[in-house]
């Protein structure tokens, strides 16, 4: 048999480790969205002295690759420190499943942004961010940067659909070079709220279509 | 291979009949002279011979049509030579206005793409949830410069059957050129061209048990079209090459082998996945016209679930079947048909299509809804998606 993908990369698929949801977890976050195609969630439980993940969860709407990539997430984050578990790489966890194919990267790299999103949750939750770094234009291009244009699978940056940003007073005003009408307006703008208003100086969200 | 494949995706491509493969031989190894005229040797007479009773058998299971057969590489390249050269004949002459529907398949649409790009106007008319062309938005398209229309007659997803009658009646009325791609219903359902309004039709051997790499493109009398490809005289002085001959008598073997008992078994197969999924398996979608469609197709939506991870689970147990997830195709694009009647992305996903053949059994439906229910209750299970409805 020729399947398009790995053995253990299929193992994974098949019987993925850490599967489901954690009651009053310390951390949570849901990177992707139905609209894209693939959805990652990630909870996690921390030790708060050590500052190390005692368990971890997590849930796929997505391919093959997707849920292998989480499966393997968790099992390289768990026991490891907060700050280690930051520093996992997309290329280390497709390491660890012996190599992914490259067109899969967007699938796949959403379980690692699942991973860093639940951590940065809890330590937002835990007033753990240590540097209060000021909101600028490219902290929230770097944000959107995670809001998938529906259309073409890949992110709102990529596919340019962002034509402007404005950051004032605790206010973004985000530009999409989509029609007010268009199927996926309200999709994008909820992600985009999602993504901008937890950062800590920020009070207010605008996003504008004029496509 | 190590295990038997169950096979459901017969609109991709099917198992060459057994039949088709003997009928076929003699062209390959007894008589494989090219077909020389009525005045060549008496093998290449005798090729030539079986090149045409192809050619009339097929033309005899469209009705005997007043027209020509041109065989051709498959669907593809007929669709290719009808929506090219007729635009071709007619540019300058008449209008540069074409009119497809939204939800062609890519032969089609992407050469309604590519004339585009040459500077004509192309109308992409929008379909319903079932997917039928809408037709006052087909009549109000319609312009002193519309030359030529092409819709299909069956879709390659969703098995919708659109109402070409009707469409050729207006095409007839307005003077325009009506090109049909039949790829997915040709002798599927009875399609009797000397009562319809299709001036060109593309047709394939490789989904009806036949040989893959020849298809045909019916030419009404009177339609012209410009010569596709330059060589020798072959194919009416329209598409040069040494002509394929065991690939056309393997086509018309194809052709007669399909009955319509087998028509109905298949209806009724069909009818038994759906209904059996729809009973075993909760929160699904058929997609495609309920009444209106091939007797082949089933396409159904699995909610909160991906189509790749569908796909690959039925690979692992041994079936195939395809999906209009954009995580299956190498475009990294959802569904153009699913998303044209109207689907979001999440119905595209979910969405499976099941296309039977001639050697699908009852049994085959039975292990694969037993499969299905396994590997989409799995999925679902670690799906943040479940939400209130499934739990």
């Amino acid at each position: 048999m020729n399947f398009p993908y790995n053995e253990k990369v299929l193992e994974h698929f098949k019987n993925p480790r850490n599967v489901g949801s954690i009651e009053d977890p310390d951390g949570k976050s849901t990177e992707g969205s139905p609209a894209c195609g693939d959805m990652v969630s990630v909870y996690i439980k921390v030790e708060e002295d050590a500052k190390r993940i005692k368990d971890i969860k997590f849930e796929s709407y997505g391919c093959a690759s997707n849920i292998a990539t989480g499966s393997i997430i968790t099992e390289l984050a768990k026991g490891k420190t907060l700050d280690e578990a930051k520093n996992i790489s997309w290329q280390e966890a497709s390491d660890a499943l012996g190599g992914l194919p490259k067109i899969k990267t967007h699938c796949s790299v959403l379980a690692v942004d699942g991973l860093r999103a639940a951590i940065r949750n809890y330590e937002e939750k835990h007033g753990l961010i240590k540097e209060r770094i000021s909101t600028t234009k490219e902290i929230v291009l770097k944000r959107l940067r995670h809001v998938m244009n529906p259309l073409a699978g890949l992110d709102l940056v990529r596919t340019n659909l962002i034509t402007g940003i404005k950051v004032e007073n605790g206010i973004v005003e985000v530009t999409v070079d989509l029609p007010e009408g268009h199927q996926f307006a309200n999709n994008i703008r909820e992600e985009i709220m999602e993504k901008i208003e937890s950062l800590w100086d920020i009070n207010k969200v605008i996003v504008n279509f004029n496509g | 291979m190590e295990k038997e494949t169950i096979y459901f995706d017969n609109a991709a491509s099917t198992r060459m009949d057994e039949r088709v493969l003997s009928a076929m031989k003699p062209y390959l190894f007894d008589v494989y002279a090219v077909a020389t005229s009525e005045f060549g040797y008496s093998l290449g007479i005798e090729a030539r011979e079986a090149l045409d009773d192809a050619r009339e058998n097929i033309l005899s299971a469209l009705g005997n049509p007043a027209g020509k057969l041109i065989f051709t590489s498959g669907s593809t390249e007929s669709s290719n030579i009808a929506i090219k050269g007729v635009v071709k004949k007619l540019s300058g002459k008449k209008g540069n206005h074409v009119i497809v529907s939204k939800i062609e398949d890519f032969p089609v649409l992407n050469s309604a793409k590519s004339l585009e790009r040459e500077g004509f106007k192309v109308t992409y008319l929008d379909v319903d949830k079932y997917g039928l062309v809408d037709m006052d938005q087909f009549k109000d398209s319609i312009s002193k410069e519309t030359i030529l229309v092409s819709i299909q007659h069956a879709n390659q997803e969703i098995g919708t059957i659109q109402d070409i009658k009707t469409i050729g009646e207006i095409c007839r009325k307005n003077n325009i050129v009506f090109h049909s791609d039949a790829t997915h219903s040709f002798m599927r359902v009875p399609m009797d061209l000397s009562k319809l309004g299709v001036d060109l039709l593309t047709i394939s051997a490789h989904t009806i048990h036949g040989p893959k790499g020849i298809g045909a493109l019916f030419l009404r009398e009177g339609v012209s079209i410009a010569k596709w490809i330059d060589g020798g005289f072959q194919e009416f002085d329209l598409r040069a090459g040494v002509e394929n001959i065991p690939g056309a008598v393997g086509f018309a073997k194809a052709v007669e082998l399909v009955t319509e008992e087998e028509n109905e078994r298949l209806g009724n197969l069909r009818d038994y996945l759906i209904e059996k999924v729809q009973n075993e398996i909760p929160y699904v979608t058929p997609n495609g016209h309920p009444e209106k469609r091939v007797p082949h197709n089933a396409n159904i939506t699995f909610h909160y679930v991906e189509g790749e991870s569908i796909t690959l689970h039925l690979d692992m147990k041994g079936f195939s079947v395809s999906t209009g997830s954009a995580c299956f195709s190498k475009s990294l694009e959802a569904s153009h048909v699913i998303l044209g009647i109207g689907g979001d992305h999440e119905r595209a996903h979910g969405s499976v299509r099941f296309t039977l053949g001639r050697f699908n059994k009852k049994e085959d439906v039975d292990g694969i809804v037993k499969a299905l229910k396994e590997i989409v209750s799995q999925l679902r299970a670690i799906s943040p998606l479940k939400g209130e409805k499934v739990r």
